[in-house]
């Protein structure tokens, strides 16, 4: 009487299509993978280039207000000071605690090796790939090439939605993704037939193969969430649970950052998600949060002149968000450049005054030991890493 | 396996097989641009003014000030409640085209250019107008020229609004100057990276900046397009090393920038390699980019010209498989395989099609209108066939055997559906299935459907 699927769960299944239809667009999958020892490591990619000025605003730099008029900055516009030159944007209000903890940092001023262009495709596939040169598919993502220097990386089970596949751990070394909101429970002998169709075919039996391994053990308690800050919160508290068991490194982006118009209100609805996530991360993480680093890193930052919309375009230098119990948090890393008019790079955009991978690389090296040399040979060929930035202790 | 010229004009250049036999040459494919009126269930699409009409009641009545007067939530609902069945039309219209059309050419072929020049409906105003540039702007065009469509998207609304060009204003322009307002370069650096030239392309910074003056006065109005001249930077603009416009600035201008972008060579390679990506395999030919390069470059950008030398290329019709069907085609294809009744999908309402059709796409990574960005829907195969995506794909397709299968005998079903494409594996999985169900959901899980 029925194809490859119990009546049941049809219904099931249809009763969460009809809740997530009424939802945002893609939710983005979470990727996990497994490495021995204790510390952690999350990647939030922010799709879309983060206005850094505006996330982490230097209100104590004299030039900052002459670009921005329809966008309020600094504590006298309600946001929260940091140290006395950077303010906080309100919608990264709830992090407060966490910046007073000291588990909470910013590198400002920061940008991939990607100029000029300005797209944001070719922007986040560097800032993925993680290389200075040209791309090819062959380069992978840096995080993969993280993972294979380190001994007795295996994949780990992951749960997402949408199609938002990560070059960032994208490559050789195992890592997986999956949906949480599928749920996909066969009979054996219906199993059995799949296998059968997809075994000539690498692409559907690998895939097919992940799906029916993955819903078995997954519980889908959650999914139902509806706004996006939720749905932000939901990935990383499915994140949490896996770094709580044998996950180890965590991957998955966030978008909303495109803010061409409307600046004033739709940043903040973007960076509350990160906030969320942050937050759900640290409650859920639990004893596990004091070995966990957050890195939240992006295309590239905006223009620091308004544009017509009350929005920023495309630009440059912007900044990366730091979290986690092993930062040594509650301090702004930075060599400030400066906002006066021949300070600015090309003449519109923050002058990015260090590479956003050298804090990445850094990272990698307290967090899970790799040499200097592989950082600067493997995993992001070409970079400089620079003055250690002691982002730990 | 070498295919036959049916099976591969069906999978590759249509949505499978359907009541006719499929072209087998490019001049049968060609045939199918003629514009002769087909008899399918769709409602007409509301035309451009009514569309514009029904936004600005949707602006009126959904202030806050006017939803507090007497009626006012009423009339607010009431609009809202337009608006979404308008929305549900323009959805089941694409979907009905896709799934019952006898000119699959053409559908395919408005499916890739709607995806060439994305525009995604992320708000009200964007949802009513990105079906009207489908039906305005890309149908009509789809067998003419680049230039010609080029410009018919470039200066609809829709475009306008999503790549934010109406809110550009020219900084030294009567308005820029009065209220300090100034450029959005969105539009301009799309339609170089995204539209025409392509990211490799040797333009620069400047060449966007220039063009994002050159292109200011495009906006909308309560009425549509209008070009406005008090927000239009005065003076010539230099793009691509060309001087456009005088001191006056005017559409003219900007019209005869966008035939020059048209024609450029590296447009039409641009052009050339991403129909061949979509149609034939992520890695093309570079033969059959090269003929087709040079076919538009000698016919002025005839789209008609460089769609046949595509389909007279030997490449063409060899090496079935290497493309996956995007989601939107696999559920088209499923409809029109299993012969679900046309006003069956009509008669949805909006409800069921969120539960039927709509939330199940989601989960298959594809949102139709809402892609995640500028550059469209994915053309890696590896994008759609992920663990969730196919199990999603899974999932939708025995659920739709369950209720339409017993209809068919598997047997035939899967000569019917595939024709040379079948393996043998898959003809035997069929006849060890437990039921009718289980068999058509073989077929439509399997990799010989999904491909083409």
């Amino acid at each position: 009487m029925s194809g490859l699927y119990s009546r049941r769960r049809f219904l099931r299944n249809s009763l969460v299509v009809g809740c997530s239809a009424a939802a945002s667009p893609l939710v983005t999958p979470v990727t996990l993978a497994a490495v021995p020892g204790e510390a952690r490591l999350v990647v939030i990619i922010l799709r879309g280039a983060m206005d850094g000025l505006d996330a982490v605003q230097p209100y104590g730099d004299r030039d900052f207000a002459s670009y921005r008029q329809k966008l309020p900055f600094g504590p006298d516009a309600g946001a929260q000071d940091l140290d006395g030159f950077f303010s906080l944007n309100q919608g990264l209000g709830d992090l407060m605690p966490m910046w007073k903890g000291e588990e909470l940092g910013f590198a400002h001023a920061v940008s991939t090796p990607y100029r000029d262009k300005r797209s944001h495709f070719d922007g986040q596939d560097v800032l993925e790939a993680g290389v200075s040169g040209e791309i090819s598919a062959s380069n992978g993502g840096w995080l993969n090439r993280a993972l294979s220097l380190i001994p007795h990386a295996r994949a780990e089970t992951a749960l997402a939605v949408g199609r938002d596949n990560m070059l960032l751990l994208k490559g050789d070394a195992p890592a997986v993704s999956w949906s949480p909101e599928i749920d996909m429970e066969l009979s054996d002998h219906g199993r059995s037939l799949l296998d059968m169709i997809y075994a000539d075919d690498p692409l559907f039996h690998s895939a097919s193969a992940q799906a029916i391994e993955l819903s078995q053990e997954i519980d889908r308690a959650r999914g139902m969430n509806s706004s996006k800050a939720q749905q932000a919160g939901a990935l990383a508290s499915f994140a949490a649970q896996r770094l709580n068991d044998e996950t180890r490194i965590a991957a998955f982006s966030i978008g909303g950052w495109d803010t061409h118009r409307g600046q004033k209100t739709g940043l903040p609805k973007a960076l509350q998600q990160l906030a969320t996530s942050l937050t759900t991360l640290k409650a859920e993480l639990g004893a596990n949060w004091s070995k966990t680093v957050v890195l939240a890193m992006t295309e590239f930052g905006r223009t620091v002149r308004e544009n017509g919309g009350g929005g920023t375009d495309h630009g440059t230098g912007g900044a990366m968000v730091m979290a986690g119990g092993m930062l040594r948090g509650g301090r702004v890393y930075t060599d400030w450049p400066g906002l006066g008019e021949s300070a600015l790079y090309a003449g519109r955009d923050l002058m990015p005054t260090r590479d956003v991978r050298a804090y990445a690389a850094w990272m990698l090296r307290v967090q899970f030991g790799l040499a200097v040399s592989d950082l600067e040979g493997l995993v992001f060929p070409g970079l400089d890493m620079g003055n250690d930035p002691s982002l730990s202790g | 396996m070498a295919h036959s010229r049916q099976t591969i004009s069906a999978f590759r250049y249509g949505f499978g097989f359907g009541a006719d036999a499929p072209p087998q040459d490019a001049d049968g494919l060609l045939a199918h641009l003629k514009n002769r009126r087909e008899r399918l269930p769709v409602s007409r699409p509301m035309p451009t003014k009514d569309r514009f009409e029904l936004f600005g009641e949707y602006l009126i009545n959904q202030r806050p000030r006017n939803r507090r007067e007497e009626g006012g939530q009423a009339r607010f609902k009431a609009t809202k409640s337009s608006i979404g069945a308008v929305r549900l039309e323009d959805f089941k219209r694409i979907l009905i085209r896709a799934a019952y059309s006898r000119r699959g050419f053409r559908e395919r072929l408005a499916w890739f250019w709607t995806d060439h020049f994305t525009a995604e409906a992320k708000n009200t105003l964007l949802s009513l107008m990105v079906p009207d540039m489908i039906e305005t702007a890309i149908r009509p065009n789809l067998g003419r020229s680049f230039a010609e469509m080029l410009q018919a998207v470039t200066l609809h609304p829709a475009m306008l609004t999503y790549l934010n060009q109406k809110d550009s204003v020219g900084p030294n322009s009567p308005v820029g100057k009065r209220r300090k307002r100034g450029l959005n370069e969105n539009l301009a650096r799309e339609l170089l990276e995204l539209h025409t030239l392509g990211v490799g392309a040797g333009y620069t910074q400047k060449d966007v900046r220039q063009l994002a003056e050159l292109l200011t006065g495009l906006t909308i109005d309560e009425n549509g397009f209008l070009f406005q001249p008090r927000t239009a930077e005065p003076g010539a603009e230099q793009v691509l090393g060309k001087s456009y416009g005088g001191t006056v600035a005017d559409l003219a201008s900007i019209k005869s920038f966008l035939n020059d972008l048209a024609l450029r060579p590296e447009t039409a390679r641009h052009i050339a390699t991403k129909l061949t990506v979509h149609f034939i395999s992520r890695l093309p030919d570079p033969d059959l980019i090269d003929t087709m390069t040079d076919a538009f470059q000698h016919s002025g950008g005839d789209l008609s010209a460089v769609y046949r030398t595509m389909l007279e290329h030997p490449a063409a019709w060899t090496d079935l498989g290497a493309k996956v069907r995007q989601p939107v085609e696999f559920v088209a294809a499923s409809i029109r395989a299993l012969d679900v009744k046309g006003d069956k999908i009509a008669a949805l309402s909006n409800r069921q099609l969120n539960t039927e059709i709509l939330g199940p796409l989601r989960q298959m990574g594809q949102m139709p209108f809402r892609p995640s960005g500028p550059d469209g829907w994915s053309e890696d195969e590896t994008d759609w066939i992920t663990p969730p995506a196919l199990a999603a794909r899974i999932i939708w397709g025995s659920k739709m055997a369950a209720r339409y299968g017993p209809e068919h005998d598997p047997r035939t079903f899967v000569e019917a559906t595939l024709g040379d494409a079948a393996s043998d594996t898959l003809r035997l999985a069929v006849t060890r299935a437990a039921s009718r169900g289980e068999a058509i959901s073989l077929v439509l899980a399997s990799p010989e459907f999904n491909r083409r």
